[in-house]
């Protein structure tokens, strides 16, 4: 288990220093500090003096070591256009992000559930394959185009629920910025969640058929069933339980791709987090902040994606192995 | 008494045979008919499409389409903000689309072929090298890993292309090492070896035909995500630059009209979707058609 552990943290280090080494490359390749620093009127000398100053001149390797060492102090640059410690402002749209995340991502079990487990108990009858068909559809669909229909008539053709921003907010203990805790927050959190939760919904949908189709067809279901135990009690409890385990991995290794998409939905619902910024920060080319943003979603795989495995070797302790599933 | 003399039927060639599971899925079928008419359609743009689609027809701003109140039948799918016939637009778009998925789809199976056999053939570090590239490539969504690509090269249509083929390359890498490993244990590529074939034939003679089943499938699927892609580059302003024609530009430019104009909207989403659907509809059934094994 310990060699395990080391393994895969050894791996993920790995990761994070490569994800280091092209955030440095964009910092190094786009823009010229000096540039950004001073005026027009300033002399060539001085423009050189500084560009020494700055440790411009020094050999690559030196420059990453530097830059590598104040990443690991928290210090990822100074934005160009807020003029603030990049890792601060993102930190500070970090919440909003997370919560359209996580929110999305309930949506996408609370809804796939249900609809996956119904496909896989009749296979055949006509809901099932609406269901399908669905599913296929789904992943042929665009994100974006479902979040503006969604938009269209729920905000401007029935006026139902907010079309733009996060509405209103609360501290909570006074760290994290909540829209979770009141009305407003709340029905502003149902039209970017659902048009999120469907870049996930329709894979999801497929997982869990194929998963309960699988455990229907096991020896205990069919101990089950000869046991005189009610149907509902056999799909829901015992073949479910053993559904969702591979149904939990992929979840959190998918939130990933959630915080990816964020960028699409936050642009579409002017929605404060991270993607926004990432996105102003692409058409302002705000350097830092690009490489700051790639940083600490990179982190924030890494991190999901290790704990994910690490949870996942508990339960499965088979994939310890170093030779399983390749 | 006669006997009757029973003649065994013709074995059918593989094309035969896989047409005849290919043509049983209705899915398959459809979506490759979709798939030519787009193709002829793109091919044959300048003919087909009524308009330029830089053309502004001044007189005919928001124009909505021609079955509606108001419509005019010189402008099919109605127009745009600035005139421009939308139907014209999507034809020259699908040429877009289809170009850049075409692009984006060969460049990087043509790359991940040639890693993919080296690292299953060669093994050892050569493999752990580049499998391990592969898997910090699949830690980063493709989605996070376009954008940041292209915000690093700049917007435009040509780095748009490069970025999803480099995005979906470790598809095509495992993919091939997995069937090249496969194939190495076989007794054919044992027998042409000790003949003295060289690894170059081995690998790209011997091999890699006996590989080609699930590359066309991923290829197929790699389509419709290159272009889904495409769409949301496009779409948020780092694809193709306006005026040029393309499907998720053509989608955020009309955001602001959605309101009073919702044709300039919904063609081009319906036609990304329909297009996208297509192939995978047709990927699914080149799957079944080409390894009934995996049939269900």
């Amino acid at each position: 288990m310990l060699r395990f552990i080391g393994r895969r943290l050894l791996q993920a280090m790995f990761v994070l220093l490569i994800i280091s080494v092209i955030s440095f490359m964009i910092q190094d390749k786009l823009g010229d500090p000096v540039q950004q620093m001073v005026g027009q009127s300033v002399p060539q000398q001085d423009r050189l003096a500084l560009q020494q100053d700055l440790g411009l001149n020094d050999p690559l390797l030196v420059q990453y070591g530097r830059f590598l060492g104040r990443a690991l102090q928290g210090d990822l640059g100074t934005s160009y256009y807020y003029k603030e410690a990049t890792l601060d402002i993102i930190l500070s749209r970090l919440p909003a992000t997370l919560e359209l995340s996580f929110s999305a991502l309930v949506l996408v079990i609370l809804l796939a559930t249900p609809l996956g487990v119904v496909a896989a108990i009749h296979p055949k009858s006509l809901l099932s394959r609406a269901i399908l068909i669905f599913s296929t559809l789904g992943l042929s669909v665009p994100i974006f185009i479902v979040a503006v229909f969604l938009m269209y008539f729920f905000a401007i053709e029935w006026r139902l629920l907010p079309s733009f921003g996060r509405g209103e907010t609360t501290w909570v203990m006074g760290l994290w910025q909540s829209g979770l805790f009141n009305k407003d927050g709340l029905l502003h959190l149902l039209l970017p969640s659902f048009s999120l939760a469907f870049v996930l919904t329709p894979m999801f949908i497929r997982l869990i058929r194929a998963e309960m189709i699988d455990a229907l067809q096991s020896e205990y279901i069919r101990y089950a069933w000869s046991k005189g135990i009610s149907a509902s009690r056999i799909y829901f409890v015992h073949a479910l339980k053993n559904t969702m385990l591979p149904v939990i991995t992929v979840a959190g290794i998918q939130v990933g791709t959630l915080v990816a998409y964020t960028i699409l939905t936050e642009s579409i619902f002017q929605w404060p987090g991270m993607g926004l910024l990432f996105m102003e920060a692409v058409t302002r080319v705000d350097v830092p902040l690009i490489s700051a943003y790639l940083m600490v979603v990179g982190v924030i795989f890494v991190v999901t994606n290790t704990v994910v495995d690490l949870v996942y070797s508990l339960v499965n302790p088979r994939v310890r192995l170093p030779g399983y599933g390749s | 008494m006669t006997i009757a003399t029973l003649q065994a039927p013709a074995p059918r060639t593989p094309l035969q045979e896989f047409w005849y599971y290919f043509k049983g899925n209705k899915g398959a079928v459809s979506g490759l008919v979709f798939i030519i008419v787009i193709c002829l359609m793109a091919l044959f743009a300048d003919v087909v499409a009524p308009h330029s689609p830089s053309d502004q027809a001044r007189d005919a701003l928001l124009l909505p389409p021609a079955w509606m109140e108001g419509g005019n039948w010189a402008y099919v799918l109605g127009t745009d903000d600035v005139g421009r016939d939308i139907l014209s637009r999507i034809i020259h778009g699908a040429r877009l689309s289809l170009s850049v998925g075409l692009v984006a789809v060969t460049a990087s199976l043509f790359m991940g072929i040639l890693l993919g056999l080296v690292a299953g053939y060669c093994k050892g570090v050569v493999d752990t090298i580049i499998m391990r590239i592969v898997d910090i490539m699949l830690a980063m969504p493709s989605l996070l890993l376009a954008i940041a690509i292209v915000a690093v090269l700049g917007p435009s249509i040509v780095n748009a292309a490069l970025a999803i083929s480099i995005v979906s390359l470790p598809h095509y890498v495992r993919l091939t090492r997995a069937a090249t490993m496969a194939e190495m244990s076989r007794d054919y590529v044992t027998s042409s070896r000790v003949i003295g074939a060289s690894p170059l034939r081995l690998m790209f003679i011997c091999i890699l035909p006996n590989c080609v089943a699930p590359l066309i499938v991923q290829a197929t699927l790699g389509f419709s995500s290159a272009i889904l892609d495409m769409a949301a580059l496009g779409f948020l302003g780092l694809g193709a630059q306006p005026p040029t024609p393309e499907w998720g530009s053509m989608l955020a430019d009309a955001l602001q009209f959605v309101q009073r104009a919702w044709w300039v909207v919904t063609f081009p989403g319906l036609m990304i979707l329909l297009t996208v659907l297509a192939f995978n509809l047709m990927g699914d059934g080149l799957r079944d058609a080409l390894d009934p094994k995996l049939k269900q």
